[in-house]
């Protein structure tokens, strides 16, 4: 498998891939698989019905990695994509996702992936997801990703979503239900410039004894552009959840935080933090009093902020 | 080194103009420690933050090394060799102390290099050197890191303002030694510290007492030193605090 120079900068961005990845794979171009691996104990198959594939991870994976990226060269091409992913027992691996977009024509370019993981007794999985765009087209960079997570007992997921250039519009909606205690960890960083548009929506249920759940969204809106940050705990058991959504706003950029707890039994412990502003004066003059202009002591907090 | 000539500063409020600072003008010599003292509210701090370009002055010149800086920005000072120790030092979320001494240092300086720093105030390096500079850091492992920031500068002119707010017993201590180390590899460069702390002046080859947004007086530290004692410009070591002296 070769890849033309696109495409193995969109891989670059988007999993740091420079090559063919180790362990099990699946990358998608323009709407195609152009390569696939299955491993002894991760098995990927392409579904028949409708366009995507499915991960089975056996029971007691460890130290393994699947990686899915998915790029899109061509201007004006629409998909969506199913993917879902068994997690057996007690296994341990990291998940690379992402999706890059190019495109320099006038029509819109779209991806929509629907990841549904369920994760059996005592899994780990650390999902990492990024999503870049590029391109001087008029058409638009469009990514819609749906996330579903089913954590059994004690199964924990860790979820990296980081989408810091070229995406003109996404809505990104993940739902979350956990068992007796399962964990989440969400860590988000968004940017957005000029005059795109953000949404991110968080559903989740924390359905068991000691399940746990910890949302922290990094945002920074510049430019034009808008984001909506939503996030929505529910406890329904003795557990333990904690949104956060923490944010800076530049020129005309503009951000709705939109807390949501709810608690279902007297012993779930809930708690939202949002905090929306621009970067305060005192850092900037702090870092032009060692010696950085003010434009790039502004670089050097937003790098710091989203990393 | 630097010269202020005729220095004032007012603020305008809706009703008035309060004057901060009135016809201020003073020369900090070469390779000389001056400690700026006097009464709170005197316009120590706003003196410090002139000389930075934090603070714009109403009227009266600046000089650095003989050069006009009054119009200059903060990053143009800095960049001529003038570094600040904050008082009040800022937090960040995201940026590491590693980040921020390698900014301070203009260069991609190593880990080691970085732990040296923080080893001159007194702090155990390799604990530090990842961690977010914010409200996870105490106010006095904040204070010692911003002094490690100035130090790692080693710029001609290191002002602190008054570095000894908020900070605990034992940095106080070690804060000391860090400025008759600095004291002591002085060459040709000049400190300028503001501080009540009578163990600081102590450390000062000159004092200048500013009063009313005024110079009341200055010279020798063996000149000033005496006559303050026992005044608000000065607070005598910890003895408050331990009812016993130089603790």
């Amino acid at each position: 498998m070769k890849f033309d120079p696109i495409q193995l900068r969109l891989l670059q961005e988007i999993a740091d891939l420079h090559t063919v990845p180790e362990g099990a794979y699946n990358i998608r171009s323009d709407s195609q698989a152009i390569g696939r691996r299955s491993t002894d104990h991760i098995v990927i198959t392409p579904k028949t019905d409708v366009s995507g594939i499915d991960i089975e991870i056996k029971p007691g994976t460890k130290n393994e990695s699947v990686h899915i990226p998915v790029v899109m060269t061509k201007s004006g091409l629409k998909e969506t994509v199913y993917n879902d992913f068994y997690v057996g027992e007690d296994a341990d691996v990291l998940i690379v996702a992402g999706c890059g977009i190019d495109n320099c024509g006038a029509g819109d370019s779209e991806h929509d992936g629907v990841h549904r993981f369920f994760l059996k007794k005592g899994a780990k999985v650390r999902y990492v997801e990024k999503h870049y765009g590029s391109g001087e087209g008029s058409g638009k960079r469009i990514l819609n990703p749906v996330t579903e997570a089913y954590l059994d007992e004690g199964a924990e997921m860790q979820m990296e979503m980081v989408q810091i250039k070229g995406v003109d519009d996404t809505e990104r909606a993940t739902v979350a239900k956990l068992k007796a205690g399962a964990k989440l960890v969400v860590r988000e960083r968004l940017m957005t410039h000029d005059s795109q548009r953000a949404i991110s929506s968080y559903d989740v249920s924390l359905d068991g004894e000691g399940a746990s759940a910890d949302v922290v969204s990094r945002s920074v809106a510049k430019g034009d552009s808008f984001q909506k940050f939503d996030a929505k705990i529910t406890g329904n058991a003795p557990s333990y959840g904690h949104t956060e959504c923490d944010s800076i706003i530049m020129d005309n950029g503009r951000i709705l935080a939109v807390p949501g707890l709810q608690a279902n039994h007297v012993d779930a412990s809930l708690l939202h933090e949002a905090a929306i502003g621009k970067i305060a004066g005192e850092q900037l003059v702090k870092l032009m009093t060692l010696g950085l202009t003010e434009k790039e002591a502004e670089e050097q907090i937003i790098n710091g902020f989203l990393r | 080194m630097l010269e202020l000539r005729n220095i004032s500063f007012a603020v305008s409020t809706e009703e008035t103009d309060k004057e901060i600072l009135r016809d201020v003008s003073l020369t900090i010599d070469e390779g000389k420690l001056v400690v700026i003292t006097g009464p709170n509210g005197g316009g120590k701090s706003t003196l410090a933050r002139l000389i930075m370009g934090i603070e714009k002055p109403t009227s009266g010149r600046i000089f650095f090394r003989g050069e006009d800086i009054t119009d200059l920005s903060v990053t143009e000072r800095a960049k001529k060799g003038i570094s600040f120790a904050f008082q009040q030092p800022v937090k960040f979320k995201g940026l590491r102390v590693l980040d921020l001494l390698r900014i301070a240092s203009g260069k991609q300086i190593s880990v080691g290099d970085a732990c040296a720093y923080l080893s001159a105030v007194g702090l155990c390096a390799r604990d530090y050197i990842d961690r977010e500079l914010n409200g996870s850091l105490s106010g006095g492992e904040l204070k010692r890191i911003e002094i490690a920031e100035v130090l790692s500068r080693s710029t001609d002119l290191s002002i602190f303002d008054e570095p000894e707010a908020g900070i605990d017993l034992w940095s106080f201590q070690n804060l000391i030694k860090v400025f008759e180390g600095m004291r002591a590899k002085i060459s040709d460069g000049s400190i300028i510290i503001i501080s009540h702390q009578e163990r600081i002046l102590n450390v000062a080859d000159e004092i200048v007492v500013i009063s009313g947004g005024r110079v009341d007086r200055k010279g020798k530290k063996e000149e000033i030193l005496p006559s303050l004692l026992g005044s608000s410009s000065v607070v005598q070591g910890c003895s408050v605090v331990n009812g016993k002296e130089n603790v």
